[in-house]
Order: C-alpha cells, then sequence, then structure tokens
C-alpha cells in the first residue's frame, strides 16, 4: 500500500517521485468526484483543519477551503489582518492558539521564506505550506504538472519555460524542483533583473529572449508580474515589459509549433499575456484552476491518513 | 496458512448463471435496471453477470457501472495500512433507477454501507439490491443482507475467504477459504 513519505508538504523540494505519482493518482480520483453531480465525499469527517493566511491570497484560500469542504472538513480560515498578529502575538502562539482548539491540520500562507518548515518542528499538527515568501508553493506546482500530464500524457521529457519575475516568484522555484523531478527540462525567461544571479546552478537554462524561449519549449508558464513585491525599479515601465515579455496571438501564431499556455493567476492582462491568448484553445488556464482543487484534495487527503 | 477449495470453476459457472437467471426473474429487460460493482473486486462479477445476461440470454443492453468506495468508508485514519482509491466509472444517472450493488464477498456490511452513501452522489435510485456471490453470515456488524446470494459460508473471523478469476488473477474461477491469512 502506498502512501507519502512526509508528514507535512512544506515544499517539493522535501517530498521525491513517488510521492508526486501517488498525489497525481489520488487527485485523477477527486478530479472525477469533483464532477459527480453531487460532489462531496465524507472522508475527513472527522477532521479539522486551520487556513492561516498572514498574506493576501484569494484563489488559493479558495481553493483550499473548497477542497477541504469538499471532503468534508471542518474549516476554520483566518487572515492576519483581522487577526492577533497585528497586536503582537509570535507565529507559534498564534498557531498554538488554534491548535488547542483541536485542529489536525493547518495550511498556511506567509510572507517569510521557511515558516511553515519552523512551524512543523514547533507545533504538532500537519503543515501545508500554501506560500512561504518567495520560497516555495508546492500545490501550485503540483497543479502545473498535473496540468501539463493532462494535457500532453506526460511531463517527463517535455521542455517548460518560466516566464517573467523568477526572482520573487515562490511558483518558478517549486516549478523548477517538481518539474526536474519528473525528467522535464526547464528554461527561465525574463529580465536579466528578475532572474537571480545563480538560477542556472539549479540545472536549468537562461535566456533572455523570449521568442527563441518559445520556440524552444513546449509549454510556457507565464508569471504575474508581481507589482506589490516590485520595491524598486526591476524594469523601465509595464508598457517596455509587456513589449520585451509579453505574449500575444501573433508571436504565438507565428511559432514553428503549438504551445502549451500556462498562468498560475491572477493575470495582468494585456502584460504577460493579452486576453486572446488567455482565452485560446492553446490556454489551460481555466483547467489550472479546476486541478488546483483535485490536487489540493488529494494532498489534503494524503496527509489526513497519516494523521493517528 | 492453509487453504481449502469452497466452490470450483464449475460450481461458480453454475451459481452465475442461476444468479444471471434471478436477475432475469426480477428484471426482465434490464430497461430501468442498472449493474453497479463494488470497486476493486465486485468488478470482475459485474462483468461475468453482465457478459452472461448479454450472451447467453439476449438482453442487449445492460447498463454496467463500478463505484469505488474508499472516499465513503467509515475506517479511514483506523486502518494502519492506507486506503487505495479505484477508479469510479459510472456514465449514466441512477436517477429513479433500479440499482444492483455487485460484490465477491459480503462480510461485515461495512462496504455495503460506504456504497449505500456513496451512490447518492449520482442521484436518488428507485431502489437497491444487493448480490453476492459469497455470503459470509454470522459476521455482520450491520443489518445488511444480499437480495442474490451465491453460496453461503460459514468462517471464522480469522478466515478469510478469496474469490479468483480467471483471466483476471487466476488460471480459473475458484473460491478459497484461507485460514490464519498472514
Amino acid at each position: 500500500m502506498k502512501e507519502l513519505s512526509v508528514n507535512h508538504l512544506l515544499g517539493i523540494k522535501y517530498i521525491n517521485k513517488n510521492d508526486i505519482n501517488l498525489i497525481f493518482e489520488t487527485a485523477d480520483h477527486f478530479k472525477e468526484v469533483i464532477n459527480r453531480p453531487i460532489k462531496k465525499v465524507p472522508s475527513l469527517r472527522d477532521i479539522t483543519i486551520a487556513n492561516i493566511f498572514f498574506e493576501n491570497s484569494t484563489r488559493t484560500k479558495l481553493s483550499f477551503e473548497l477542497a477541504q469542504k469538499r471532503l468534508s472538513a471542518d474549516v476554520i480560515s483566518f487572515s492576519a489582518a483581522q487577526s492577533s498578529v497585528k497586536k503582537g502575538e509570535t507565529l507559534i502562539d498564534t498557531v498554538n492558539n488554534i491548535l488547542s482548539m483541536k485542529v489536525d491540520m493547518v495550511v498556511m500562507r506567509h510572507s517569510n521564506p521557511g515558516a511553515a518548515h519552523f512551524l512543523s518542528r514547533n507545533v504538532k499538527a500537519s503543515i501545508v505550506n500554501a506560500g512561504d515568501g518567495a520560497h516555495e508553493h508546492p500545490t501550485q506546482a503540483l497543479l502545473d504538472s498535473f496540468s501539463i500530464r493532462e494535457r500532453l500524457g506526460e511531463v517527463a521529457g517535455k521542455k517548460v519555460v518560466i516566464v517573467g519575475d523568477v526572482l520573487h516568484s515562490r511558483v518558478a522555484l517549486s516549478n523548477i524542483f517538481a518539474l526536474q523531478m519528473q525528467g522535464a527540462e526547464v528554461m527561465v525567461c525574463g529580465p536579466k533583473t528578475l532572474i537571480p544571479r545563480y538560477i542556472t546552478d539549479l540545472g536549468v537554462k537562461y535566456e533572455p529572449n523570449l521568442r527563441k524561449a518559445l520556440e524552444w519549449c513546449d509549454v510556457a508558464n507565464m508569471l504575474r508580474v508581481q507589482n506589490e513585491r516590485l520595491d524598486v525599479n526591476y524594469f523601465p515601465s509595464t508598457r517596455e515589459y509587456a513589449q520585451q515579455y509579453g505574449v500575444d496571438k501573433a508571436l504565438l501564431d507565428s511559432l514553428s509549433k503549438e504551445i502549451v499556455i500556462m498562468h498560475p493567476g491572477p493575470i495582468n492582462r494585456g502584460v504577460e499575456i493579452t486576453s486572446d491568448v488567455a482565452d485560446s484553445q492553446q490556454s489551460v488556464i481555466l483547467d489550472q484552476v479546476e486541478n488546483g482543487v483535485a490536487i489540493r484534495m488529494a494532498v489534503i487527503y494524503l496527509l489526513a491518513s497519516k494523521i493517528k | 496458512m492453509s487453504s481449502k477449495i469452497l466452490l470450483t470453476s464449475k460450481e461458480v459457472d453454475i451459481i452465475l448463471h442461476r444468479l444471471a437467471c434471478q436477475l432475469i426473474e426480477k428484471h426482465n429487460d434490464f430497461s430501468n435496471t442498472v449493474l453497479i460493482g463494488i470497486q476493486p473486486r465486485g468488478k470482475f462479477l459485474a462483468e461475468r453477470i453482465s457478459t452472461i445476461l448479454k450472451n447467453e440470454y439476449g438482453i442487449s443492453s445492460v447498463d454496467l457501472g463500478f463505484l469505488d468506495i474508499t472516499f465513503f468508508r467509515d475506517d479511514f485514519r483506523r486502518n494502519d495500512k492506507p486506503l487505495e482509491a479505484n477508479k469510479t466509472q459510472i456514465d449514466f444517472l441512477v436517477e429513479d433507477k433500479n440499482v444492483v450493488f455487485i460484490d465477491d464477498v459480503l462480510h461485515t456490511g461495512r462496504s455495503i454501507r460506504a456504497a449505500l452513501t456513496a451512490i447518492q452522489s449520482f442521484g436518488r435510485p428507485n431502489e437497491i439490491e444487493l448480490l453476492v456471490l459469497i455470503d459470509r453470515r454470522f459476521s455482520r456488524h450491520l443489518p445488511i443482507q444480499p437480495d442474490y446470494r451465491g453460496r453461503q459460508v460459514d468462517a471464522f473471523n480469522n478466515e478469510k475467504v478469496k474469490v479468483q478469476w480467471k483471466n483476471e488473477d487466476a488460471p480459473a474461477d475458484e473460491v478459497y477459504l484461507i485460514s490464519n491469512p498472514s
């Protein structure tokens, strides 16, 4: 019988290929479940999960909540803006207070890299990292790979380019780990100011020219320009970024092969990709959102089965 | 570990034909009836019954589906081994249909309890019946009894009844009683 090798999902770095395969196989079943007339299963009816978001999130939080409710778990959610964190409470105190209310699992987003890891060593609950600073966002990487597998049959041997703000992106790092683990080739593309200096040490290629990168790849994952994290000017203007690193339909149609377009959302329409690209047949953006629920159901189900 | 044969290939064949006839007696042309094999092991029995109905009794179309009950079981986290899911394949709605659950062995009744909950995701059936090849009476945990049974077996709780299917996992259709399974 198969089970995950870990008790927490802190990052792709800490799991292995068998874990990814198990998560995908389980997610296949949950994807069938969420397409039924009645989309709910009672597996986790005796599990309570706290969603703690110290950083803004709409889609990830909704996706996690929906996944938990589809599994019949009891869910409490809170955002830092409304919490005692503002009153000066420490992270461990906040979480331990929540755990005293008999919570079995914590899904956390935090702006500090390693926050989930720190928590997993200090509190008694299963931890799922929903994004920690610019470090990792494992469920996003899993749903991205799952969407590639769904569209192209498999991930192994595929060429994936990650375009845009790799420097501030936790999605990029988790994706690099996940894709390489499954045998895909990875390239990053973007203005040099937004690419970490030693990124090629991770075994990825760097290509500053978008057209060349797109000609090389099977899949392009277009990262969002994270205006809220750009504390200094990394590129002259949004307009110039869109001209250099934005994908429009003309560029897509001029390529020698049909590539798959992904985006972790939310899209800045007209910046990373234009509306006609986002809504085209080559885009799997809405599939990613649907798969996100199935993947998160699988992760939560598999971690919950290890809670004794 | 010792094993004793309960049903030979010939006996299984006779029983499958009898069960198929009993189904026809109740459901006529199966126009409003669907067969649901309970995953994983009920699938094989459901396929056999469906084939016999089609090939030997001329029932042209029998709706056949497979229902996985993993996410509806009541022993999640109570078992040392994690539960592994199987594929659910029901390409029709069961709303107002007569549903026949098919499983190889009826033991505690807990799988059927889970199946009764799981099937509700696909609509509200008119009625649900249960067909099993082996009915281990005296070992039920729940008030669940089969409507069609192949053979009743009295077995101790530490014994296991194993149904093997030709072309799936064994050279012939056979049913064994295994004492002290590891």
